[in-house]
């Protein structure tokens, strides 16, 4: 009815309502924050790595639906996964989200992932989505810093 | 009263569609539409006048200077200033308060000074302040707020020492639209010797300002938030202080004599005006000025005070599970601004559904995050309103609102 369907997927807004991943780890290896100014969006996100394996994952914060089911599938896809996949999935899924219509993405590597695909369409919504998977690449990276999508 | 549909036709963008659904323009606050009159006017002075001014012997230069001249009367006596020599343009609001707080700040406040402000100010009305105290080694004090949004006012006499140099405060605040009693500030400023620094960012485009009965030092506004172009905005100060004041920015234009070694300022207002001035917006602005004298600012207030109180009425009566509106309930006491948290819907989502119903919102901190936070959330949304905004248009907010916290409760249909 409102054409918003593309955007607020069910899966989407399920997320939203119950996201998963959703809460604190005893004992990261990694971790980082990350800030969207623009809306006051917050995460904090942290990892369990072992052996270049991201074993455990949980975020915390506040955030809009496109932000928080985002980050809530991010930890879903991470679980098990090596570092290298996650920085893949990174780049795959930034490209997807800031792609111009018609631009060819990744939906094999992106697998659920893709259902944000509908955020391209809403520029205003970019950092909604991106938000989780840039703390996610400052924690990889080990700063413990804040990141911002300023 | 204002002939509300009549003044909508003088302003092209009002027709435009958004997603198929006629634009509900309530972002006000952060800046307004623009009428016919005041984009022929840029046309115009681009057509027909256009050359830099106080400069030229030449007839255009001449016509340009006296249109910008021209423009700077018409904004002084729209705050009712007794000399226009005592208006200096600027880009905007923030630069305004930029210009006071080291022109004026630097040399007037000093370590252990006291700089008195409320909680709800923009961030340029902090951020300023912020960096002069940590250059002065002065400190920063705020009004304590109520919980219906307005200022504690029992508590400044207590709060005004012979060590406060400036009271600094918003006029009508952008994100609550609390009215605030800036003229018994400033009584009580002066009493004690401290200058007032009025924020009219939001007051000067919605209702009548005079400067001399509120009685403020400095007033800083800006023009895009009152139908005039954008990159133009005003500084008042207060003659003699104005006169003691040292240049902002120096070069071009602000300068008497100049020789190899040094340089002696020009005249008032000049002296604050470094370079070419922004002369087609200034021109701009000067034809808002026009056009809402054409209506009365006694009319718009009117207007809005009529919508403020329709809204709120629309807002208690919607019965909205959970809603959270801030600011006063008082409409006497209120702009047309309604910032308010929808726990179980976050306002960047609430935008992106009401700007598919083609409703223009704003969400965020507005600029204002240590106010925003103080109300326990993260971000509000923001519908601001301004003269031509109809009932109607409160309807189709407050509908939209409704149907948008039942699609992200129940889902879609
Ligand atoms: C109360 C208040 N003060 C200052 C400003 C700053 O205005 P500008 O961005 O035009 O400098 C604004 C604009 O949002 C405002 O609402």
């Amino acid at each position: 009815m409102y054409d918003l369907e593309d955007l607020y997927q069910e899966i989407v807004m399920d997320h939203n309502r119950r996201p998963r991943n959703f809460g604190e780890l005893s004992d990261p290896t990694n971790s980082a924050d990350g800030f969207n100014p623009i809306c006051g969006d917050q995460i904090a996100l942290q990892l369990f790595i072992e052996d270049g394996i991201v074993s455990d994952v949980a975020f915390n914060g506040v955030g809009c639906a496109i932000s928080k089911s985002s980050a809530s599938m991010m930890t879903e896809e991470l679980k098990g996964k090596t570092l290298e996949h996650a920085e893949q999935l990174f780049e795959a899924f930034r490209k997807m989200i800031t792609r111009t219509p018609g631009e060819p993405y990744d939906s094999n590597l992106l697998g659920d992932l893709e259902i944000l695909q509908g955020v391209s369409q809403y520029p205003a919504r970019i950092k909604c989505a991106t938000l989780a998977w840039h703390t996610l690449h400052s924690a990889i990276q080990d700063g413990n810093e804040v990141v911002s999508t300023e | 009263m204002l002939d509300v549909e009549k003044i909508r036709l003088d302003f092209p963008i009002l027709t435009k569609e958004i997603f198929g659904n006629p634009l509900v323009y309530l972002d006000n606050a952060a800046t307004s539409q623009k009428p016919r009159q005041v984009i022929d006017a840029l046309i115009d002075y681009y057509e027909n006048f256009n050359a830099n001014v106080h400069r030229g012997v030449h007839t255009l230069s001449v016509e340009a200077t006296d249109r910008f001249e021209d423009a700077r009367e018409k904004v002084s006596s729209f705050i009712n200033c007794e000399s226009s020599d005592s208006v200096i343009w600027t880009r905007n609001a923030s630069e305004s308060l930029n210009l006071v707080a080291y022109s004026w700040g630097e040399h007037n406040i000093g370590e252990g000074d006291e700089i008195l402000l409320t909680p709800m100010e923009h961030h340029s009305n902090l951020v300023p302040w912020q960096e002069l105290a940590r250059r002065k080694n002065a400190v920063i004090k705020f009004i304590p707020m109520l919980e219906n949004g307005t200022l504690d006012m029992d508590q400044v006499d207590d709060l005004i020492t012979e060590k406060t140099a400036l009271v600094s405060a918003v006029h009508m605040s952008n994100a609550l639209g609390t009215i605030n009693p800036v003229r018994e500030l400033a009584e009580k400023a002066h009493r004690s010797g401290a200058k007032i620094l009025v924020d009219g960012a939001q007051s000067v485009p919605h209702m009548p300002t005079n400067v001399q009965e509120l009685n403020c030092d400095f007033l800083v506004f800006s023009g895009h938030k009152m139908l005039g172009p954008t990159g133009i905005g005003a500084l008042y100060v207060e003659k003699e202080i104005l006169e003691s004041m040292e240049p902002f920015l120096t070069g071009g234009e602000m300068v008497l004599e100049v020789s190899y070694q040094k340089a002696s300022w020009a005249d008032l207002p000049m002296r604050f005006e470094a370079g070419t001035p922004n002369i087609a917006d200034s021109i701009g602005l000067g034809s808002a000025v026009d056009y809402l004298n054409g209506l009365g600012m006694e009319n718009v207030r009117e207007h809005e005070k009529d919508l403020t109180a329709y809204a709120l009425y629309r807002f208690r009566k919607a019965d909205l599970e959970g809603l959270d509106l801030f600011g006063p309930d008082d409409p006497n006491i209120r702009g047309g601004v309604f910032s308010f948290n929808t726990p179980d819907v976050h306002p960047h989502d609430l935008g992106t559904f009401l700007d598919r119903m083609g409703i223009a919102v704003r969400t965020g901190h507005h600029c204002a995050m240590p106010l925003v936070r103080s109300l326990g959330v993260a971000a509000t949304t923001r519908a601001s309103f301004y003269l031509y905004n109809t009932e109607k248009e409160v309807d189709i907010l407050v509908d939209a609102v409704t149907e948008a916290l039942r699609y992200f409760r129940d889902g879609p249909n």
